[in-house]
């Protein structure tokens, strides 16, 4: 069995911080199909749409039948740890500051052996899966883990390496008042946060939720994210103590073009939406870049909590959409930009909510239980793209059978 | 159909360039260096080779093509082999055809690398596809973290011991005192080597080589050539080569020679007990093991147990790997792929001054090369006869 993580201890302030390392990012074109599956934390290899051979690594053409017809398909995960290893040297900063790193050869159920990263509750011999995961380079990675969950088995060190998960972790959630933000919080502390800082753009307004939140010991904290001083003061004074980073702060006016007369809520929504993305990533981004490597409660995830529409709009909400999809291609920029430091930029992609601005939209909705129970699984697996309740996850698979066809579906109108 | 022999075509003019650890010169100057050593041993101008063949990792962005110019060669026939530790008996056969055709006269079969501070590192991170892919990613330990993986299995399936390997390593160490030009100076005990820092369980550090900057060389010519140049030769009387063999195997323990090794001593009209010495590719000494099961003298799992009742020193009823190795001679790169061929030529040659062994007629020289993923990819032997 893991030992428990303690939490970390109290930082010595004259001490220097370790500085962010990676392991190697170097990829073939073929060889980012895993990335991309791990980014889901789906487990999949190349198969041969010709011979059905399964294949690893990664190839241009079949090793079985010279196809060049190669997809990736979700394939069986399991398999048996054939030889082990611990690796006590090697020329690798990131893995020298990680000795002893135990990796080892499964021989999977389909076919390939695989050399993977083991987990330390896997026995040699033993029966095991592996998981896709994505390593602080943002690459796709594979690990054994025993096939039986055991109850500390995320705080083995190289998965952890590989997650970002909230245990001992310190979580800011930009809007204190937004209607997930209760949610948000007691999954976050439930899954072990050390601490949760709500953000209050109006601080005078009167939130009947205030009394409940502080009684779980979290913090008000003023944070406006449309005012640049506002933020700067608050990075200024938590940004090194803030290890993810959720933005779910939102304006949101139903319509289209059309449907508005003048461009007044498209400002809000872009001020907040993406600008107020923008002004949180220049605070905080570098501080949190600085501290991917500080130990037990090192800074790990930035969450941006996106709809779903950001993907491929229509009109019922379509300018909001739009400063949505801006945040979203701005979130990419940040996944290079944040890349040397392996913080890793967690998109969660959201169907409507069940809250007064979506009231006119049908069913089926996301509660906010549901939200926050999928940020906290997201970061625990470690993924990159989360598609929250089942609007959002058609859609991301439509969205990858052919844009341009789902494109075409959500502006043909409505119900006819 | 019968393969052809190699009647009437010789390997001669060993030249080793001795090692450094670490060198501040390139591939380029190695490389030349043991191409005069060569030459010079044959009285030979550069203008009289017409054949050239060259392995090396850090030659980089040059090949051989680049080295003609770069050197002043003119050859008729040329050839880049990228084989690793197979790169010297491959070199030996592709040669050995080139002039046995006519292709060539005299052909120079040179390898050498050089080893900056930081070659070793960045050779790694661009040594192939697959494992800068599904290797690397993995702990970055490089090949010793891959023949760890290998090493852990053969000791499960053999009931090999740390001592088993200890064995070969503190014999070749021996075999290198007797070589003035031996990277390692120092004899090893048993237990130094099994108290050595661990690198990669069960690997420690006396299971690897010392990576180092050298080169080696040797011509390939018709027979009445080294004879009218009056020098000492040996004939080749088989050689076999096979890649990405076993490829359903799900971890390496047998390497492509159980695919060809009949074919070998078939063609060398020869049996395993008939060699006076055997040169492995030893860049670990599970390597070795599998090189004497899969080249027939005993059977696969069975070398420990083989070795466990022999003396692979220079003056023991099994020599092996008769200057110390790369274990302990050091490991210059692809020149790695030549060092045991090399030697052997020294051998049959009886040229091998403080290493040789006292009689030596037949010798056989086994390559290994490329751990493209998870196992070496290239395999190759030779089977040498002096002309004595």
């Amino acid at each position: 069995m893991t030992d428990p993580l303690q939490p970390p201890v109290k930082k010595n302030p004259q001490k220097r911080t370790v500085s962010p390392t990676r392991p190697p990012e170097s990829r073939s074109r073929a060889a980012l199909g895993l990335t991309a599956a791990a980014a889901e934390g789906r487990f999949a290899l190349q198969c041969c749409a010709e011979c059905g051979a399964v294949q690893y690594p990664p190839r241009d053409a079949c090793c079985a039948c010279l196809s060049v017809a190669l997809d990736w398909r979700d394939v069986s995960p399991k398999g048996q740890l054939i030889a082990e290893t611990r690796i006590r040297a090697t020329t690798s900063l990131y893995f020298r500051d990680r000795l002893p790193w135990r990796t080892g050869t499964v021989q999977l159920d389909v076919g390939p052996s695989v050399i993977c990263h083991v987990h330390g509750e896997c026995e040699k011999g033993a029966r095991v899966e592996l998981w896709n995961r994505l390593d602080r380079a943002g690459q796709g990675v594979l690990i054994a883990v025993p096939e039986e969950r055991t109850p500390n088995m995320q705080d083995d060190p190289q998965l952890r390496a590989m997650t970002s998960d909230p245990k001992h972790r310190r979580v800011l959630i930009t809007d204190g008042r937004a209607p997930n933000a209760p949610a948000l919080t007691k999954a976050l502390l439930a899954a072990g946060a050390a601490s949760v800082f709500l953000g209050e753009g109006e601080t005078w307004r009167p939130y009947p939720e205030r009394t409940a939140l502080e009684a779980l010991g979290v913090e008000f904290l003023p944070l406006d994210v449309t005012d640049t001083s506002s933020v700067n003061r608050m990075a200024s004074e938590y940004g090194g103590k803030v290890d993810i980073l959720i933005n779910n702060a939102r304006f949101l006016r139903p319509g289209g073009v059309l449907a508005r007369g003048d461009t007044g809520f498209a400002r809000d929504e872009i001020e907040v939406n993406y600008l107020g993305l923008m002004r949180l990533a220049q605070a905080f981004g570098p501080a949190m870049c600085g501290r991917t490597g500080d130990g037990v409660n090192s800074a790990v995830a930035w969450v941006n909590i996106l709809a779903a529409t950001s993907l491929s709009n229509s009109p019922e909400m379509g300018c909001f959409s739009a400063s949505q999809a801006a945040a979203r291609a701005l979130s990419q920029s940040l996944r290079g930009e944040f890349r040397t430091s392996g913080l890793r930029v967690m998109n969660v992609y959201v169907g409507p909510t069940e809250d007064d601005w979506h009231q006119p939209l049908p069913p089926p909705k996301v509660a906010p239980g549901a939200l926050a129970r999928d940020v906290v699984s997201g970061l625990r697996n470690g993924l990159e793209d989360v598609y929250c309740g089942d609007v959002a996850k058609d859609m991301s698979l439509k969205f990858a059978r052919d844009p341009k066809v789902l494109e075409r579906e959500l502006t043909m109108g409505g119900e006819t | 159909m019968a393969r052809l022999g190699y009647d009437g075509v010789v390997v001669t003019a060993p030249v080793s360039v001795p090692y450094e650890r670490y060198s501040i010169e390139t591939a380029h100057w190695w490389i030349a260096r043991a191409l005069r050593g060569t030459l010079q041993a044959a009285g030979l101008k550069p203008a009289e080779l017409d054949g050239f063949t060259v392995s090396s990792f850090t030659l980089f962005p040059d090949t051989a093509v680049g080295l003609t110019q770069h050197l002043g060669l003119c050859p008729r026939w040329l050839d880049h082999i990228p084989m690793g530790g197979a790169s010297g008996v491959i070199a030996l056969r592709r040669a050995a055809r080139a002039v046995q055709a006519g292709d060539a006269d005299i052909v120079a079969c040179v390898a050498g690398d050089t080893n900056h501070i930081d070659s070793f590192r960045s050779l790694l991170s661009s040594f192939s596809r697959f494992a800068s892919d599904a290797s690397y990613p993995y702990g970055y330990g490089g090949p010793n973290a891959n023949f760890a993986l290998l090493t852990d299995r053969y000791m499960q399936d053999f009931n090999a011991t740390r001592e088993d390997f200890g064995r070969i390593c503190v014999a070749q160490r021996d075999n290198a005192l007797r070589n003035l030009n031996a990277v390692m100076k120092k004899p090893l005990t048993m237990e130094a080597y099994l108290n050595a820092r661990p690198i990669a369980d069960p690997i420690a550090l006396y299971d690897c080589v010392m990576p180092c900057a050298g080169a080696e060389a040797f011509l390939v010519m018709r027979e009445e050539e080294a004879i009218k140049r009056n020098l000492p030769f040996a004939r080749i009387k088989g050689t076999i080569e096979r890649h990405n063999a076993h490829a359903g195997n799900p971890i390496q323990l047998r390497g492509g020679w159980t695919l060809d090794v009949d074919d070998l001593y078939g063609m060398a009209q020869c049996a395993p007990e008939d060699m006076d010495l055997v040169q492995t590719y030893d860049d670990y000494p599970v390597i070795s093991m599998m090189q004497i099961e899969d080249l027939g003298f005993c059977d696969k799992g069975g070398a420990p147990e083989f070795l466990r009742g022999r003396d692979m020193t220079v003056t023991g009823d099994f020599p092996h790997n008769t200057n110390g190795g790369q274990l302990s001679a050091g490991q210059a790169g692809a020149a790695g792929g030549f060092i045991g061929l090399v030697e052997a030529i020294r051998q049959v040659t009886w040229t091998a001054e403080g290493t040789q062994v006292p009689g030596a007629r037949r010798a056989l020289v086994s390559g290994f090369g490329m751990i493209n993923y998870d196992r070496g990819v290239c395999s190759a032997a030779a089977i040498l006869e002096g002309a004595a």
